[in-house]
């Protein structure tokens, strides 16, 4: 049963990068840790590979369009440790990228193909990122708030 | 003269009788051996995620329904138990039994229109018949329970739509006696058949350590002998009441994938015989606001799905409406396999392999 | 029949011959387009109770005009033809098909007698005739420039070319019996016993390689329609693909009654007349390949070969030795 990541491997983690913020959030009172957008990586390869943590498998990857940001977050899980654990991080709305979590976790593509097509986060070194679920050639990425809706044809 | 080979494109798909839908696969073909399998998306991509961000939680649900639109019930279960989480709603016993039961009839007709479109995909339309038969019973049931066969939007945010009458639980509890004769007839039909046992067997293997790689859940990976079941290892609702089997496979070949199935219906049945024993009588709704407004807060709440995780990210910001609406679906992550599952078998591997893959499209596409 | 055809023109023999001939082919051609609608019929019946389903019950009493008004529907369809086919190939393919499905019926004799040519090498006619039915086959797939079609195309030469050779085999065992490739010497030879009983594995390889031939679960590989959607026929539309359905049910036919006449003794049998056993004989054969269609799944294109030539040709050559050295001893003991 996954419980909520032991409060020691946060205070671990944080050790080692002190730049991250954590707590519980409020609704199902997941833990999440935020990390700052250059150091994702870095923080998810840690909790990917590393003994204390062995998140082994990416439950979900989505991002959020906040106001001010763009918000990437990951749920994570770990069949080894039975702990579970969100990742979350910003990303100015202007330029989007992230790196890709896929030589992570390969579960990652079409999560991260998605979050591309749909709120336009480029994730760089993706094997293959390309629109998913809109056609080739669509213009905008419909789950941003700034999106507005092409007008309803006329119907008669 | 020299005689030259070469690889062909084929699309298969998006109207194709063998793909489930408005799959796209495009396979690169070498005769009839595939060299690659490239599944394309989308041509059934509603925006409900999108559509959810202007409807509130109520009015979500018949949404949910679309997604996996052959466990409806299920589905259902999961975005309605996210929202109860995000608000702190405490469901009744006697909707918590009844929502188990429906999820499992779900799970078993599900399953059972699996067992008919792997009949028809390998050929035998008689199997398909027999499946969709029984599948007519479970659906009767659901009409009776909600008065819809599809799309039911019977559990509802803080219980059921409407508590089941004794037709409802007499016709459940004929059908659950007949089960093991029915599983017989197919264990006689289809799988006893020597043909269909060796179309399955070792073809499209995705073993345990690439299963969980590409992020396959359900019974996609319990096939592959990962031993997970969400009911069990993360009990949502009131599933750690019951006892239950988690069938699991050896090798992860299309035999394991179609076997896990067929055993996880007779686990099901014997679920909803437990909960049918046990059910308390009671209200079936809690007190919940006409207009529900839960907290700011963030919920990601999954289930297991007769496909695989079936998860949903909610995000509040304290209005009547989800700020941020995101379904993982099972389906659509199971659909990175396609690929390793079809590469170096034949044209017919690749619709036995979509066959015990069992993708809904309606999900795929959200 | 003959002095009564003679009267009627009188004028010279040839003539006669010739109206007879007409009046033989179109017995022939009434006979399998009345099969035809009957058997589509019957298979439609017979497919609904396996499935528990009623089955056609609109068009006339129980349904049985529904292959009428299906085959009116079927005229009446525009003929397309798809630009990017081969026209002529493409046009000639069901026709061609239909061919060899129909001249198998010359040698099949319904009763003693009743056969519109025995020809002294019966057996061999059938066999190089029916074999023809794999070329239209490979002219629809290609000539129709599709994928599918190709690929259906190419599993009929694999799968008819790899069937054809377990058939003939089985079949000569019951040749070496009677030492005559004339139907009536073969049918005659089974006055006291049906070389079911003498030949049982020769019979099985013959169903299962007639299966084959006439492309029906579970070797219906080539129209496979989960996978390839209907092979050659895909481009298909109308009459056109009616000829295709009327010729599996023509080929359906033939291989039935070869069956009969082979090894289930033909018109032979007690009280009733010659052409009601043969025809239960046939009926009884038709039943049991629809059987087969509505029970089994597909095998798969390799599983094909291998079950073909690892399977049944070795069996049907050991019935061919056996069968030999059978009569050899039985030769003599005779003395």
């Amino acid at each position: 049963m996954a419980a909520n990541i032991e409060p020691v491997l946060l205070r671990y983690l944080a050790g080692l990068f002190p730049r991250i913020g954590f707590g519980d959030r409020p609704g199902d009172g997941l833990t999440v840790v935020t990390a700052p957008a250059d150091e994702v990586y870095a923080v998810l390869k840690t909790l990917r590979g590393d003994e204390p943590f062995l998140m082994d498998t990416l439950g979900d990857l989505t991002a959020v369009d906040y106001p001010d940001r763009l918000e990437v977050v990951y749920h994570l899980y770990s069949s080894a440790c039975g702990h579970k654990l969100a990742v979350r991080t910003g990303v100015t709305k202007g330029a989007a990228a992230l790196p890709s979590v896929t030589g992570l976790w390969p579960a990652a593509e079409f999560a991260e193909r998605e979050t591309y097509d749909l709120l336009g986060v480029t994730f760089t070194g993706h094997p293959n990122l390309t629109r998913i679920l809109l056609p080739e050639g669509f213009e905008g990425h419909p789950l941003r708030k700034d999106y507005s809706l092409p007008p309803r044809p006329a119907t008669r | 003269m020299t005689t030259r080979t070469e690889v062909y494109t084929l699309n298969m798909g998006p109207q194709h009788p063998g793909t489930h839908g408005v799959l796209r696969v495009i396979l690169e073909l070498d005769g009839e051996t595939v060299v690659s399998a490239t599944p394309e998306l989308g041509y059934l991509h509603r925006g409900i995620e999108k559509l959810a961000e202007s409807r509130t939680y109520a009015q979500i649900i018949p949404y949910t329904d679309r997604l996996d639109y052959l466990a409806a019930m299920n589905t259902n279960l999961g975005y309605c138990q996210a929202v109860e989480k995000l608000a702190a709603i405490e469901v009744p016993e006697r909707a918590e039994y009844l929502r188990v039961i429906m999820a499992e009839l779900g799970r078993i007709a599900s399953h059972l229109i699996f067992l008919a479109s792997i009949a028809i995909d390998l050929g035998g339309t008689t199997g398909m018949m027999y499946a969709f038969r029984d599948r007519e019973r479970i659906l009767d049931l659901f009409d009776a329970a909600c008065g819809a066969r599809m799309t039911f939007n019977y559990i509802r945010i803080g219980g059921l739509m409407a508590d089941v009458d004794e037709a409802f639980l007499s016709g459940a509890r004929t059908f659950l006696a007949d089960f093991p004769a029915i599983m017989d007839e197919y264990h006689g039909l289809i799988s006893g058949n020597e043909i269909f046992y060796y179309r399955l067997k070792d073809s499209s293997v995705v073993g345990r350590e690439r299963a969980l790689a590409l992020g396959l859940t359900g019974p996609c990976l319990r096939a592959a002998g990962v031993d997970v079941d969400l009911r069990r290892d993360e009990p949502y609702g009131i599933y750690d009441r019951f006892s239950f089997k988690v069938p699991v496979g050896e090798k992860g070949d299309n035999w394991d994938r179609y076997i896990v199935r067929m055993e996880e219906m007779v686990e099901s049945a014997s679920i909803v015989a437990q909960a049918l024993e046990k059910l308390p009588d009671g209200p079936v709704m809690a007190k919940v606001p006409k207009i529900l407004k839960p907290p700011p807060g963030e919920v990601y709440h999954r289930v297991e799905n007769p496909r695989g995780e079936l998860g949903f990210y909610i995000v509040s910001d304290g209005s009547a409406k989800p700020y941020r609406f995101h379904v993982r679906r099972p389906s659509f992550q199971n659909l990175m396999a396609v690929d390793e599952l079809c590469r170096g078998g034949k044209i017919a591997d690749v619709v036995a392999a979509l066959a015990t893959l069992d993708p809904v499209m309606g999900e795929v596409d959200c | 029949m003959r002095p009564l055809v003679e009267e009627m023109i009188g004028g010279p023999a040839w003539l006669a011959d010739l109206a007879m001939i007409a009046v033989q082919i179109g017995a022939i051609f009434a006979v399998i387009m009345a099969s035809a609608i009957v058997l589509v019929y019957a298979e439609r019946k017979v497919s609904a109770f396996m499935q528990m389903r009623i089955g056609p019950n609109r068009v006339g009493p129980w349904g049985i005009l529904q292959t009428t008004a299906d085959m009116l529907k079927l005229l009446s369809k525009e003929d397309i033809v798809p630009r990017a086919a081969e026209r002529r190939v493409w046009a000639l393919a069901p026709v061609l098909l239909f061919v060899p499905a129909v001249a198998a019926y010359a040698v099949l004799p319904l009763d003693a007698g009743l056969v519109f040519a025995d020809l002294n090498i019966g057996i061999f006619y059938f066999v190089a005739i029916s074999s023809q039915a794999t070329l239209p086959f490979l002219m629809a797939g290609w000539a129709s420039n599709n994928k599918y079609a190709l690929l259906g195309g190419m599993r009929t030469v694999a799968q008819m070319i790899s069937y054809e050779i377990p058939l003939v085999f089985s079949l000569l065992g019951v040749v070496m019996l009677t030492g005559s490739m004339k139907m009536s010497d073969i049918v005659g030879a089974q006055r006291d016993f049906w070389f079911i009983l003498i030949q049982p594995a020769a019979f099985l390889v013959y169903v299962i390689a007639a299966t084959a031939e006439t492309n029906r679960t579970p070797f219906d590989l080539v129209e496979a329609e989960s996978e390839i959607i209907a092979g050659p026929f895909t481009e298909y539309s109308g009459m056109r693909w009616s000829l295709f359905f009327l010729a599996e049910y023509a080929n359906l036919v033939a291989v039935s009654a070869i069956a009969a006449t082979v090894f289930l003794g033909g018109w032979q049998g007690p009280w009733l007349p010659g052409w009601l056993w043969f025809t239960a004989k046939v009926v009884m054969m038709i039943y049991v390949f629809m059987w087969f269609r509505w029970t089994f799944p597909r095998i798969r294109v390799d599983q094909l070969m291998s079950f073909g030539w690892k399977g049944l040709l070795p069996l049907a050559l050991v019935n061919v030795v056996v069968t030999g050295i059978g009569i050899y001893i039985a030769q003599q003991w005779r003395g």
